[in-house]
């Protein structure tokens, strides 16, 4: 049970780094370990004790952990590469305009 | 016909890959495709009206349940998603086709058609898929182009708020996994109407009010409910303009209002406190939303908190639907409620894009968004000041028009569900909308000409023109949708597919209590 709630604290570890942080790149990193504590939790969910990995042979054991998490992770995984990456292209042209990281300086709007 | 489900999102997808491969050796790809692909998107979603009472299922990859228990993914069809899928693929038409002249200022446009096939790839699967982590993927495909698309000027402006939509958005995606992965945790399955069979076997638990909290707050960040909406005034006025009329049209309901009307009404059973819940984020939403709008000079930024407000009233209408069903309460009276949030939600599709159009056809003629700058624009043009006329009338619920019908209905449920303040509410809303944009009109449209001799203004170009006409018209024409024969066959099988909680799943898992 430690471990899942230690999985729930990094995420809220994340989401308060995304939250208060003032440097772009810093909110990315948040937003990028709250991503990781989810697929850490994703693997958790489908452990078993002594499972193995889940491929079937014939004859050979039953006993495998749940595949399905894992596949969802690696989906995860590849849409995280795509919100990263769109994240720190849009943090790349701030930087261009403002020459700066400071979301105070940048903050231009006020939703 | 439940063979060609899959084309509402291949045949987009596919789109997106061709235009920036063949764009590369005839430039005008994007033009002529993405229009084209629209139209016959429409013409197709609107086919699906013809079969309305059932629920056609579609097995992807061929993997059909084994024992009941289904192991691939599902693409379901039933009411809901018919009318969600026609709102969507109207709506793409009228904006691609608008983007014909409106994307001539900017350069890299087959980028731009490039992203809205994936926008609408995205969204479409949201609404036809019936497996809750296929969901979150679909979800992805439509909110990471959405990032892209309102970043797509490269201005101060433009980038600050794609950052700022982008942070929320991450957020609320993670927030909307997690919840996901506890579902599965506790169920261990990810069909939606698996997990619905499973909960009622199960009987309540106590995670679930966890994940249905995860559940509020993700789509709720998503649909740009009260609490949750910093990032959608930045973000809607920011995008090109048949971005914001898509983002605000039919994004913030396709994967906002809709997920949580979907998982809400046929996945978890309905509990009286998360209805009375949703209700209090609507009518905040609704109250505070026109509130923040009626000081606004930036006419893009004033129909941005207007699409807040009226969001409102279409969560308010299936929050009270919710509360009347979870106390055993008249299903009459429910189901007023929810037919008026439905009509809301497409009459709100129709008219914020058709503003959001007309509110980027004064750009392009003034070069200006702020109300103060503009003037006298009525004379010198017609059509953008006709169509935008009867799009605030719609939005404001004057008579002929179809907000006043949505409108009407809500009100009446609130009344007879015994809601008075809200009732009360949505009246008061309803006027000042109509302020706000009688200011706008007095500003922008009457008044003494700025722009004279050589700055005399033109008429927009004509695919620009046509768009505004034809969303000008459905606005009125939807009004129509009263008459009790196209009620029921538009209305009525998603209100149906919302009331019938158990169907869905009982049609798709075959299970009956």
């Amino acid at each position: 049970m430690i471990l899942y709630i230690l999985c729930f604290i990094l995420f809220l570890v994340g989401l308060f780094g995304a939250i208060t942080r003032r440097n772009v790149i810093k909110i990315v990193l948040g937003i990028c370990i709250m991503e990781y504590s989810l697929n850490l939790l994703l693997i958790l969910i489908g452990y078993m004790e002594d499972g193995v990995s889940p491929i079937v042979v014939k004859g050979g054991e039953s006993n495998f952990v749940d595949p399905l998490p894992q596949a969802m992770v690696i989906t995860v995984i590849v849409i995280g590469l795509a919100t990263t990456a769109m994240l720190l292209a849009i943090a790349i042209r701030l930087y261009k305009k403002h020459g700066t990281f400071d979301i105070r300086q940048i903050k231009n709007l006020k939703g | 016909m439940k063979e060609w489900i899959p084309l509402f999102v291949v045949l987009p997808l596919a789109g997106a890959f061709i235009i920036p491969v063949a764009g590369s050796v005839w430039k005008s790809t994007g033009r002529v495709v993405t229009p084209l692909l629209m139209l016959f998107l429409t013409v197709f979603s609107l086919l699906f009206f013809s079969f309305k009472p059932q629920v056609m299922v579609y097995y992807v990859g061929g993997w059909e349940p084994i024992d009941g228990i289904p192991v691939g993914i599902h693409f379901v069809v039933d009411g809901l998603s018919v009318l969600m899928l026609a709102i969507i693929n109207v709506i793409a038409f009228a904006a691609s086709f608008y983007s014909l002249s409106y994307m001539h200022r900017f350069t890299g446009d087959r980028y731009f058609y490039t992203l809205f096939c994936l926008m609408v790839a995205g969204m479409n699967g949201v609404v036809i898929t019936g497996d809750l982590f296929n969901l979150f993927v679909f979800l992805e495909i439509a909110v990471i182009s959405s990032y892209a698309l309102v970043a797509f000027g490269i201005e101060k402006a433009e980038l600050e708020a794609s950052f700022k939509y982008q942070v929320l958005g991450g957020v609320a995606s993670l927030l909307i996994l997690l919840g996901i992965a506890v579902i599965y945790w506790q169920t261990q399955t990810l069909n939606l109407a698996d997990i619905s069979v499973v909960l009622q076997e199960a009987g309540n638990h106590k995670t679930l009010v966890f994940v249905q909290m995860l559940f509020i707050a993700g789509f709720g960040l998503k649909a740009a409910m009260i609490p949750f909406h910093a990032w959608l005034p930045d973000a809607h006025p920011s995008a090109p303009a048949p971005i914001s009329a898509m983002l605000s049209g039919v994004l913030i309901k396709a994967v906002g209002v809709y997920s949580i009307m979907r998982l809400f009404f046929n996945m978890f059973a309905i509990s009286y406190e998360i209805s009375m819940l949703i209700v209090i984020i609507g009518t905040v939403s609704m109250v505070g939303g026109v509130f923040l709008a009626i000081g606004q000079w930036d006419f893009k930024r004033l129909l941005a908190y207007h699409s807040i407000s009226q969001m409102g009233y279409v969560v308010v209408g299936i929050g009270m639907g919710m509360v009347i069903l979870s106390v055993n309460g008249d299903q009459r009276i429910a189901t007023l409620a929810i037919t008026g949030g439905l009509f809301h939600m497409v009459n709100h599709a129709i008219f914020k894009s058709l503003l959001f159009l007309n509110s980027g056809a004064l750009e392009y003629r003034t070069g200006t968004r702020m109300l103060r700058e503009m003037g006298g624009v009525a004379d010198q043009m017609p059509i953008t000041s006709a169509s935008t006329l009867s799009a605030s009338m719609a939005i404001s619920g004057i008579p002929p028009f179809n907000g006043f019908f949505s409108k009407l209905l809500i009100i009446i449920a609130a009344v007879a569900g015994g809601f008075y303040l809200i009732a009360v509410l949505a009246v008061v809303v309803s006027f000042i909308t109509l302020a706000s944009f009688m200011k706008a009109h007095r500003y922008a449209f009457s008044g003494i000409p700025k722009f004279k001799g050589k700055n005399m203004l033109k008429e927009v170009p004509f695919t620009m023109g046509l768009s505004m006409v034809f969303l000008a018209s459905m606005c009125l024409g939807l009004s129509l949708l009263v008459i009790p024969f196209l009620r029921d066959l538009v209305l009525a099988p998603a209100v149906d597919a919302l009331m019938n909680m158990l169907h869905y799943s009982q049609h798709i898992h075959g299970y009956t209590l």
